[in-house]
């Protein structure tokens, strides 16, 4: 009369998901247990290929990424979808089972492109794709000079010639040569002596 | 079980270093002209993923660090910092006569550590001007006899 308890599909992904935890969780455990532990300031500082970490790792990332990620997000799907679809539309058991089935794989392959291509040129309308460029505010002056001045002076730096080069050359007398020893009975100036010492 | 169906009958120890020198990572850190026979060492020519050997692009995994190279006053601060990052038990080659002693600036290379041990503790030498591939096969080899006769749970 009792009825033999039946696990359903679900009771067996719940054994899955629990023999899934236990196992994770020993892991863990058993490390915990086993590593050594011994933390020093040194092991503790970030990663940095060995240099010394400077600044804060939390950097600001530019939201511009943020439309590059989701439009990527587009074409990664369609990639997902076209390569099995490759794989069942090259098969050549089923198209000899019907003849049709190539054209209508086709067929249902560019609807399913021509839905991507429709978002794809609804955020080229929108003007997503375009690289949003800073605008900077340049600052303005007011010095009260008119134009008309710089334009002068610009006027006059333009028409700026370049000299030739020349350079005059100082006839220098050649010293020693052409000059006679005149003083050979010059005293020499520092004489040294010597003073008896006085007994 | 085996493959003659009989159950292997282990101390917990030794399954803890078979299955640590069975896996031993190194960093992935090349500092000079020994770094390409690392490399080679790595390559599909010699093949160090059958001995378990697969570098890892951070010290935090990784289980050994490979001194291939030249160590200059610069690098010995680095390699003392990566050394410092990597999680125990770690190990050290040293590879090739610069990191060994100096090598070849030994005497007149103002700019080099006289041998890597003077920075960090080293486990297996490996001499050669560059060693050869199975020069450093054999060093992790021979860090593999080491393992075994280590007792991980009173580190």
């Amino acid at each position: 009369m009792g009825e033999v308890a039946q696990i359903s599909e679900f009771g067996k992904i719940l054994i899955f998901l629990i023999i899934g935890i236990v196992m994770t969780g020993a892991a863990f455990f058993a490390n915990k247990l086993v590593a050594p532990h011994n933390p020093n300031p040194e092991k503790l500082t970030s990663y940095e290929c060995g240099e010394e970490p400077t600044g804060s790792a939390w950097l600001p990332f530019n939201s511009r990424f943020y439309v590059i990620a989701l439009i990527f997000l587009l074409f990664d799907v369609e990639m997902m979808f076209i390569f099995p679809w490759a794989t069942v539309f090259g098969s050549k058991e089923i198209a000899a089972v019907d003849s049709r089935w190539t054209a209508l794989s086709l067929i249902e392959m560019f609807v399913f492109v021509g839905i991507l291509i429709m978002g794809l040129v609804y955020v080229w309308i929108k003007g997503d794709l375009e690289w949003i460029k800073a605008s900077p505010i340049v600052p303005k002056v007011d010095v009260n000079i008119p134009a008309s001045v710089y334009e002068k002076l610009n006027l006059e730096q333009s028409a700026f010639k370049v000299k030739p080069f020349s350079m005059e050359i100082e006839k220098v007398e050649a010293v020693g040569a052409s000059t006679p020893s005149t003083n050979t009975t010059a005293k020499p100036m520092f004489k040294p002596t010597f003073k008896k010492a006085i007994e | 079980m085996n493959e003659s169906g009989g159950v292997v009958v282990t101390k917990v120890n030794d399954l803890l270093n078979w299955a640590r020198l069975s896996s031993l990572w190194p960093l992935s850190f090349g500092i000079a002209c020994c770094a390409i026979e690392m490399m080679g060492s790595y390559a599909s020519t010699y093949d160090f993923e059958r001995f378990g050997v697969f570098p890892r692009p951070s010290a935090r995994q990784a289980d050994v660090i490979i001194i291939a190279g030249t160590v200059t006053f610069k690098m010995a601060e680095r390699i003392k910092r990566l050394y410092e990052q990597m999680p125990e038990p770690k190990y050290v080659i040293s590879m090739g006569s610069c990191s060994n002693c100096g090598g070849p600036y030994w005497q007149h290379g103002y700019h080099v550590v006289k041998g890597v041990d003077r920075v960090i503790p080293v486990d297996v030498y490996v001499q050669g001007c560059p060693p050869r591939p199975e020069a450093l096969i054999g060093a992790v080899l021979e860090l593999q006899k080491k393992i075994e006769g280590e007792h991980v749970l009173e580190m």
